[in-house]
């Protein structure tokens, strides 16, 4: 028994570790930011390979949750003649918690485990201990830009893929289901407010965006050096990462609507 | 003859003091390691010390081998010379610099007067051969590009890859991969070079031509060249000093000929590659008939 608790508090004490490592790790890549500025050029190859890269797939989520949206929207709010609030449904459930999170938990899987494997490679074939040993900041020339451009991309791709499920939804409830198109986007335009509704899921997706870049870039450097570790670091992004969003976005939700 | 005036007195005095110091300094080892002791971090705490208080000169000018079997802790040893760890006793001091007392900046500072050749050769994969090579000078001067571009080619002319200059890593073969990091290490033009294994898995004509490589290189560009490797005659033929590591400690060393004259049976099995002697074939474990006897019962 002793032994089992003794184990236990080992892990424990592991975890704290591996949790302070990470805050460490974080003000370490925060520190290469201003470095940046004069070098935008890197945040910007960055951004094109972590945000450009995942177009595709948050395109094609976001038309086809809009569309399932306004299909099961149409189904339920018709049984009360309120269909033509089909507009108002699809936009606020994608703007308020579907567009944040599910742009966010494709990030997580798309980009972050690309960031993660990226960097534990790097890791593994001594990429970053030959930049050390050039006296090269690994952490500030490679990470930082890869951090700030998972931070600027996820809240436009989120924006995309809110923009593409609106469409989605519109395109199953105006031409297939016969919803009316003025009502269909005059009652979205009247009761989706800027400051509440639109300002709320910026804020969410630029948390993710925060949380999603961090651990994934975190669990890329803190990997075992090896094929095995890897491969762990970047089942821990996506399963982490994936939690973290849906933690944080009931945290955020309870913030901002709780009251 | 003109009375030398009490300015030009002081200033010749400062330039002999400067000069005596200066020679003071070639004198004294380029590399001196005290009483050194290394542990790994565990994941649940410390494990034992890797070395047991290992004390090494590295002279500047030379080569300068460290042999020892697998697992010796030679490339450990490389990575504290380096400052990549940090010892658990013991001091490291390179160039004067005891590498404990420095902050990440003076580190930082001292590493861009080594090189390192790493085993793998850690060469940035999504940049050219050139680009690799330009790395290290762009991040750390302003040059204009044309004299990064003359250093670059001058670099990989004197490792006899400047043809291959637009080829990306991953066209590389294992020995022109080190070739080119090899390259890179010595493009700030480095006062010492470390080698970790830059045999290993090479074919007998890549092997040839980095041997002739860090031998010319030592030369021409005045370094002091640490290697460490398991490839005895290779590393015997073309270094100065040779130091033998087992199990923690320095168990052997002088030049390579009073290496291969060494008594010691350990030294002669390693440097004959002989499976039993005093390193045994068989990993410690109850006798075999007894095991057998005890299984039929």
């Amino acid at each position: 028994m002793s032994e089992v608790v003794h184990q236990w508090l080992l892990s424990l004490f592991s975890l704290f570790r591996r949790l302070g490592r990470g805050q460490f790790f974080l003000f370490h890549l925060l520190g290469g930011i201003p470095s940046l500025i004069p070098r935008f050029r890197l945040v910007i190859q960055q951004l094109y390979a972590i945000g450009v890269h995942s177009l595709t797939i948050v395109m094609v989520a976001g038309l086809f949750v809009g569309m399932v949206l306004g299909l099961q929207g149409y189904n339920t709010l018709v049984d009360f003649g309120a269909e033509e609030s089909l507009g108002v449904l699809v936009a606020l459930s994608l703007v308020r918690e579907l567009g944040p999170v599910v742009a966010a938990l494709l990030f997580a899987g798309r980009a972050g485990s690309a960031l993660t494997a990226e960097i534990g490679l790097m890791k593994a074939t001594e990429q970053l201990s030959g930049m050390e040993m050039m006296a090269v900041d690994p952490v500030h020339r490679m990470i930082s830009p890869r951090f700030l451009a998972g931070f600027i991309s996820l809240p436009l791709l989120t924006a995309i893929f809110t923009l593409l499920g609106v469409f989605g939804g519109y395109f199953v409830a105006v031409p297939l289901l016969g919803v009316d198109e003025g009502a269909f986007w005059s009652q979205m335009q009247a009761r989706v407010d800027f400051f509440e509704d639109i300002q709320s899921g910026v804020i969410k997706s630029v948390v993710f965006g925060f949380v999603v870049s961090w651990i994934a870039l975190f669990e890329g450097y803190d990997a075992t050096a090896t094929s095995e570790g890897v491969s762990r670091a970047t089942t821990r992004t996506v399963v982490h990462a994936s939690l973290a969003i849906l933690g944080l976005d009931f945290v955020l939700t309870a913030l901002m609507f709780g009251a | 003859m003109a009375k030398p005036t009490p300015q030009r007195k002081k200033t010749e005095s400062t330039r002999g003091r400067g000069r005596r110091r200066s020679q003071k300094r070639r004198a004294e080892p380029l590399v001196r390691i005290r009483d050194l002791e290394f542990s790994h971090e565990g994941r649940y705490g410390t494990c034992p010390s890797l070395f047991k208080g290992i004390n090494l000169d590295i002279h500047r000018g030379k080569i300068v081998a460290i042999l020892g079997p697998s697992g010796t802790g030679k490339t450990t040893l490389l990575r504290l010379i380096g400052g990549q760890l940090s010892a658990s006793a013991g001091r490291v001091e390179v160039d004067g610099e005891q590498l404990s007392t420095l902050n990440r900046k003076g580190l930082y500072r001292l590493r861009r007067r080594i090189g390192m050749l790493f085993q793998s050769g850690a060469l940035l994969t999504d940049m050219t051969v050139f680009e690799n090579v330009a790395f290290p000078i762009l991040e750390h001067t302003r040059l204009p590009g044309k004299m990064v571009r003359d250093l670059v080619w001058m670099k990989l002319e004197a490792v006899g890859l400047r043809g291959a200059e637009a080829l990306m890593p991953a066209e590389l073969s294992g020995g022109m991969a080190r070739r080119v990091a090899l390259a890179r290490a010595i493009a700030l033009d480095p006062m010492m070079v470390l080698y970790d294994e830059p045999f290993t898995g090479q074919d007998p004509i890549s092997m040839g031509v980095l041997m002739k490589l860090i031998r010319e290189l030592n030369q021409t560009l005045r370094l002091t060249s640490v290697v460490v490797s398991h490839d005895v005659e290779e590393t015997l033929s073309i270094a100065d000093y040779v130091y033998l590591l087992s199990e923690g400690q320095v168990v052997g060393k002088g030049s390579p000929q009073q290496i291969r004259q060494a008594q010691s049976p350990w030294i002669q099995q390693f440097l004959k590659g002989e499976p039993d002697g005093p390193v045994p074939f068989h990993y410690p474990a109850e006798p075999f008939h007894t095991v057998l006897m005890g299984a039929q019962e």
